[in-house]
């Protein structure tokens, strides 16, 4: 009897002992798996499972939670992650309205944080409180500026505008037009629909009579698919443009012939098999789509689940540099993390090349978007 | 360009038509629930989700999820209905309760692996969506409404909303996060009177017409209907003269149902509907019913092509307040009506 009782203290004595030795990293995951952005949410909870369970000798710990695209959640979610699970690091959210929100919760706890979502006030400009976050996607600056160089080249001299009818058309509209006007374009029509509608004639009608060399569409996913499908009915011969929101296989299904032709900026991963070799973002690229589609199957991986990856990648050389200088755990630590991802340099994501710096929390350039068109129902390059 | 210009006002009015043709028969079946359960029926834009999406997985060669959703119901229902069979101590009531759900549940899976997996032709897949989604209608009354027959309006409500958000979830998990089409029943275009209007809307049109015609039939001249018509004037009454209330709330379920799977199928080739596209169509339609009062059936459909109308003239002129000024619609009219009518206790029976 006090023999088992010795043992059993020895046991607990040796297990509090170990798990103080073997502080493991905590990396807490948030990420939009329901609501109305689900389809952004999935793909990159489904990219957590592929990223690696160890690193620099230490076990990672992953939570993930969803925030049900809803930002009182996604700060629940955070301060939990925080106090409860004592995370070292947090990814996500996937919407930007989120991530905006849990900036604060970032900085007072002093945990770095990657967010996945477009919108460049997230990091921009980097004070005392976006000094603890950082975010992988490309902004919506970045893309905006593609498309109008794209214009500009195409001899395009009046755009139309249909965009939704909340913050993502918004900010695109805000884009197009600030980079429009740079480079001599008339934004003609500016028209709004939510995602939900079952008709837009009114809207393209509108559109048409302005009568614009070109229209661009500031939607995401499936139901990006209806003006252009109304446009076509309608007898629009100009060039179509789509954001890089509806680059998934399901804008490509749902479409079908009517959305051939359209023309729009992506991250490289998204034709990873069509650059060339020369291309450094070809072999990540290529990589993440082969690990992706062997575990969820044949062309379903998209863009989306790639920020995820990157932020995985941004955190894989991170951590061993953190973990000389503090363990896990600790406030230390936690700044030597950011301070770690804060000097990342030219590691070349699936989405482009990262430099990050001090004024910098992106470090994604020019060569992070390439100009893709749907061609026979595929994503083609436009070289 | 003028809203009233003549190669404009036409196309936007037949749109809004089209439309409101839908709105109108969810309106309907939302004033037809209301009238015989009391139950605001919240979910009603989920069957036409259903109805989609449940199309659109048998057209890829799948069996839908609300094959799973209709076996579950059957298995919940089918013991709710032996335990207050035996409860009454009628052994022979349970046994015919449970006999008949298993064989129903067996053929229904009999008949959808076997269908979906041979990619049969529209009509038939058409007909096997209508098998699958319809009888969700009766079954979900049956396990979450009847045992709250006897309930406010208010609890009702929330099961209502409870309900909905469930059902919306299940979508989630069934069909993903994003939507689907379905292929168009009718391809091509007609030119009436120099407006031309592709075949597909003039198809919803038109089966609008029809079901709001046969509706009216069935309400006006079948025995069944006038059952339904008495349970709504007055449900003590309606029992009295032997109709029985689970029975009128079962039938009023069911062809809430299938007005919400039909409409699913008109609109799904022209829209790409996900799991979270009923709400905001059936609320639409409650606009419609509102307007009608919950009570008045061609009011609630006119209503409902009202709101249509204005949909789409105002998508025209502001599209960026195109909701507010939808959804404001129903301030004049709520105003009218709490002005205009008696108020008086509707718990009192």
């Amino acid at each position: 009897m006090k023999r088992s009782h010795k043992a059993r203290l020895t046991l607990t004595t040796l297990l509090a002992v170990s798990s103080l030795a073997l502080a493991d990293v905590r990396v807490g995951v948030i990420v939009s798996a329901t609501g109305p952005a689900a389809s952004l949410g999935i793909p990159e909870r489904n990219t957590v499972a592929l990223l690696p369970q160890t690193i620099g000798g230490q076990k990672i710990i992953y939570t993930i939670l969803d925030d049900a695209s809803d930002t009182t959640t996604a700060v629940t979610n955070a301060r939990k992650l925080i106090q409860e699970n004592k995370v070292d690091l947090i990814i996500g959210t996937t919407t930007t309205p989120a991530s905006l929100a849990m900036i604060d919760v970032a900085a007072e706890s002093k945990t770095p944080m990657i967010s996945l979502a477009a919108s460049e006030s997230i990091i921009k400009p980097v004070d005392a409180r976006r000094s603890w976050v950082f975010k992988t996607p490309q902004t919506d600056a970045l893309m905006a500026a593609a498309i109008v160089a794209h214009m500009q080249q195409n001899k395009v001299k009046t755009v139309g505008y249909i965009g939704f009818n909340d913050a993502y058309g918004e900010g695109w509209l805000a884009e197009l037009q600030k980079n429009a006007a740079a480079k001599g374009i008339r934004v003609v029509a500016t028209e709004r629909y939510a995602r939900t509608d079952t008709s837009v004639t009114g809207q393209v009608l509108k559109v048409l009579a302005a009568r614009p060399d070109a229209v661009l569409i500031g939607a995401s996913g499936v139901p990006a698919v209806l003006p252009q499908k109304t446009l076509k009915d309608r007898g629009f011969s100009g060039k179509i443009y789509q954001t890089h929101g509806v680059a998934n296989a399901d804008f490509l299904r749902v479409g079908g012939k009517d959305v051939e032709g359209a023309i729009l900026p992506a991250g490289p991963v998204l034709v990873a098999d069509q650059l060339p070799d020369s291309n450094p973002m070809k072999k990540v690229g290529l990589a993440y789509v082969n690990l992706y589609e062997a575990k969820y199957g044949q062309n379903s991986v998209s863009t989306f689940g790639a920020h995820m990856w990157d932020a995985g990648l941004l955190m894989q050389k991170a951590i061993p540099a953190a973990l000389k200088k503090a363990k896990p755990g600790t406030a230390e630590f936690r700044e030597a993390l950011r301070d770690a991802i804060r000097g990342t340099r030219n590691i070349i994501g699936a989405h482009g090349i990262f430099n990050l710096s001090a004024t910098d929390h992106l470090g994604l350039d020019a060569r992070s978007r390439v100009m893709v068109q749907v061609v026979n129902n595929t994503w083609k390059l436009i070289k | 360009m003028n809203i009233f210009d003549p190669a404009i006002f036409p196309i936007l009015t037949a749109d809004g038509l089209t439309n409101g043709a839908v709105y109108a028969l969810l309106s309907l079946a939302l004033v037809l629930v209301f009238a015989v359960t009391r139950v605001i029926f919240v979910p009603q834009g989920e069957f036409v989700m259903f109805g989609t999406l449940t199309l659109a997985s048998l057209q890829l060669g799948r069996v839908p999820g609300t094959l799973t959703l209709l076996l579950v119901l059957l298995a919940v229902s089918t013991v709710l209905n032996i335990v207050e069979a035996l409860r009454r101590g009628d052994g022979r009531a349970a046994g015919i309760a449970a006999a008949s759900g298993v064989a129903l549940g067996a053929g229904v899976w009999a008949l959808t692996t076997a269908l979906a997996a041979a990619k049969a032709p529209l009509l038939v897949q058409v007909l096997l969506t209508l098998l699958l989604v319809v009888p969700l209608g009766p079954l979900l009354y049956r396990v979450v409404f009847q045992p709250l027959r006897n309930a406010s309006v208010l609890v009702l409500l929330i099961a209502s909303v409870a309900l909905h958000l469930v059902l919306m979830g299940i979508g989630l998990i069934f069909f993903g996060p994003e939507g689907s089409r379905t292929p168009a029943f009718a391809e091509g275009n007609t030119a009436l009177g120099g407006v031309t209007l592709s075949n597909q809307s003039l198809l919803v049109i038109l089966v609008s017409a029809v079901l709001m015609l046969a509706l009216y039939y069935f309400f006006d001249r079948t025995l069944t209907g006038k059952a339904l018509r008495a349970t709504a004037v007055n449900r003590m009454g309606a029992r009295l003269v032997g109709i029985r209330p689970t029975a009128a709330g079962s039938l009023a379920f069911t062809v809430a149902a299938l007005i919400g799977a039909l409409s699913g199928l008109l609109i799904g080739p022209s829209i790409a509907v996900s799991y979270d596209t009923g709400f905001l169509i059936g609320l639409k339609g409650f606009v419609g019913a509102i307007i009608g009062g919950l009570v008045s059936y061609p009011v609630a459909a006119l209503g409902a092509l009202l709101v249509g109308l204005i949909e789409s003239y105002a998508s025209f002129s502001l599209s960026q307040w195109k909701e507010v000024i939808v959804f404001t619609l129903i301030l004049p009219v709520l105003l009218w009506r709490s002005l205009s009518s008696k108020h008086h206790d509707e718990e009192d029976e």
